[in-house]
């Protein structure tokens, strides 16, 4: 499979990343140099595996089902561009 | 008397016990050392007035006989760790200005066993890269320069400054983390010895994430028994991560006396790659001579999926990136840029904050994700990761006690010189690492020659899940038998 330069810049809108058109069109060629590179995973039989979804066969652990953190409103926003009163702000959403 | 920044943990600790020196003169003396070599660009942030006061408090404990594993041992943390009110930004624009509001669970057990934190090291851009060329900090120089020229070479990466800085003796021992082979690569690049631990042996909590199932935390360091010591005091069993194994974290300098006689170690056919130069065809016979004359039985065995592990490996790996990286919205933290509505500030705080391989694996991520794709790719990529692990299970069931392979199919390249090559071949640069993160299981780097122009290269060992200490059991024979290697001093 291989990608043209709109698939690039609507991969692009979903990952929410602007891209202009020069940039579009390297990354066109850096992603089907990447998508021809991994076609060989093709050849492999994978009929009937399991695909695998941890590398560590552990139990999940459980605990008791209680508060254990929180209280921390200042610290949580302590790094955001622009906050007002414990809020994040963003660019207005709803009209 | 001895310049204190040739000492490595071991020594250290015998010094300091014997008053021989205080912590406070051996942290002073690396910070000098990081001051005079600024040149190679390892640190990204430095931070001597904690230093000194954690270097104070050291004397301290020793003064009072209560000293810890790490009392006093200068340690240079990878910018990925999150260390609280310290600079933390991934090599990332992206994180412009961010200062954790706590401590990764690593580097809390560090400091708990007194190590002393000198500052924060550069490294490729939210650890993708094989050449710590993508650091929204530029590039760091390899302490090693081949005999023939003075071009400045690349340390390896993505943990690049961790690997430089401990080769310059800028640290007495580093940390860095390990997705695709970013600390085993580094480490063999500059002479160094790196562990990727089993998956689940150290906590990964405020560690920037890139790709969750691979991610690993682990030491660089001088040689084999310092990697012993640092691996023991950052692993532990964490509630903040479930991933993190609860068994015990064994003694692990206890192994590293006992030899290697009557282990069978495997020979891997499938790593034998065509065209691989003649200096890695020999200094990996020279391994096998070395353990066989050392007692161990070396066997030829088949890992069949191997040449897989690296194409699925660029199919999950930015997978999980593009959903980890999808939290630098320019809301919570860093840099914002756009002035239009919420979604233009996205975009545009997006593009401006990240780096070419950043966006590179984003997108790749996004789009083997996207609606249609994901049995194609992701599935697909996982079912072959399973069938890498089976190889591995395979090999150790039959009773396979280490495996033995090159570390890196190349030495350390000069910076600059892949710029124009396609993304694949700077790739191929973890096709011997990367088998181990896809199945999990631990592999160290030991640097066992030189090249013809003077450069180190490393071997690999790759040891069953949670047995550590075979990997350092074994990698201390062969650093025995292949001494140690310094770089010539040209920086200061």
């Amino acid at each position: 499979m291989s990608v043209d330069k709109q698939t690039v810049k609507r991969v692009a809108h979903l990952a929410r990343i602007a891209v202009s058109d020069d940039e579009a069109e390297a990354l066109k060629g850096d992603l089907n140099a990447i998508l021809g590179f991994v076609e060989q995973l093709n050849e492999v039989d994978v009929e009937g595996v399991e695909p695998m979804t941890s590398a560590v066969e552990a139990e999940m652990r459980m605990r008791e089902d209680v508060v254990t953190d929180g209280g921390k409103t200042a610290d949580i926003v302590h790094n955001a561009p622009s906050t007002r009163d414990g809020y994040f702000l963003v660019p207005k959403v709803v009209e | 008397m001895t310049d204190l920044t040739d000492l490595g943990i071991g020594a250290i600790r015998d010094g300091l016990a014997a008053r021989e020196f205080s912590a406070r003169e051996l942290t002073d003396a690396y910070l000098e050392a990081m001051e005079a070599t600024r040149a190679l660009n390892a640190y990204v942030a430095e931070t001597p007035e904690r230093a000194r006061a954690a270097a104070d408090e050291s004397d301290k404990r020793l003064a009072a006989g209560e000293a810890r594993a790490l009392e006093g041992v200068p340690i240079g943390v990878k910018d990925l760790f999150c260390t609280e009110g310290v600079h933390t930004q991934a090599a990332s624009s992206i994180l412009d200005a961010f200062r954790p509001t706590y401590e990764s669970t690593v580097t809390a057990n560090l400091w708990a066993d007194g190590a002393v934190m000198l500052g924060k090291l550069n490294m490729d851009e939210f650890a993708m890269g094989s050449s710590n060329e993508t650091s929204c900090y530029g590039p760091v120089v390899n302490p090693w320069r081949s005999a023939d020229s003075n071009a400045d070479l690349v340390p390896g990466g993505s943990s690049g400054g961790s690997a430089a800085a401990v080769a310059a003796r800028l640290c007495a021992a580093a940390i860095g983390t390990d997705t695709g082979g970013s600390i085993r690569q580094p480490a063999a690049f500059t002479g160094t010895v790196g562990i990727k631990p089993t998956y689940g042996r150290c906590s990964r909590w405020g560690i920037v994430a890139f790709a969750s199932s691979l991610d690993q935390a682990g030491p660089i360091t001088r040689d084999v028994l310092d990697a012993a010591i640092m691996l023991k005091s950052m692993a532990s069993v964490d509630p903040a991560d479930t991933t993190s194994v609860d068994r015990p974290v064994p003694n692990y300098e206890a192994a590293l006396e006992r030899g290697v006689k009557g282990l069978r170690i495997g020979i891997p056919k499938e790593y034998r790659m065509d065209g691989m130069p003649a200096a890695i065809e020999t200094v990996w016979q020279q391994g096998e001579a070395w353990l066989r004359e050392a007692g161990a039985t070396i066997e030829e065995i088949t890992l069949p999926h191997t040449q897989y592990a690296l194409p699925a490996y660029y199919i999950v790996a930015p997978a999980e990136a593009s959903s980890n990286l999808a939290r630098y919205d320019g809301v919570r933290y860093g840099l914002r840029a756009g002035d239009g509505d919420v979604t233009e500030m996205y975009e545009a705080t997006r593009s401006a904050g990240f780096g070419k391989e950043v966006k590179r694996r984003v997108l790749i991520g996004t789009y083997v994700l996207s609606a249609g794709y994901y049995d194609a790719y992701y599935l697909r990529a996982q079912r072959v990761r399973a069938l890498i692990k089976r190889d591995f299970d395979i090999v150790f069931d039959a009773g396979i006690d280490a495996i033995l392979t090159p570390a890196t199919p190349t030495a350390a390249f000069a910076v600059a010189s892949m710029a124009t090559a396609s993304p694949i071949e700077m790739y191929l640069n973890d096709i011997f690492t990367v088998t181990a993160n896809m199945s999990g299981h631990p592999g160290i780097a030991v640097p066992a020659a030189l090249t013809d122009d003077g450069l180190p290269l490393g071997l690999q060992l790759i040891g069953k899940p949670f047995d550590e200490e075979m990997l350092f059991r074994v990698g201390r024979v062969l650093e025995d038998a292949a001494g140690h290697f310094t770089p010539k001093r040209w920086w200061s």
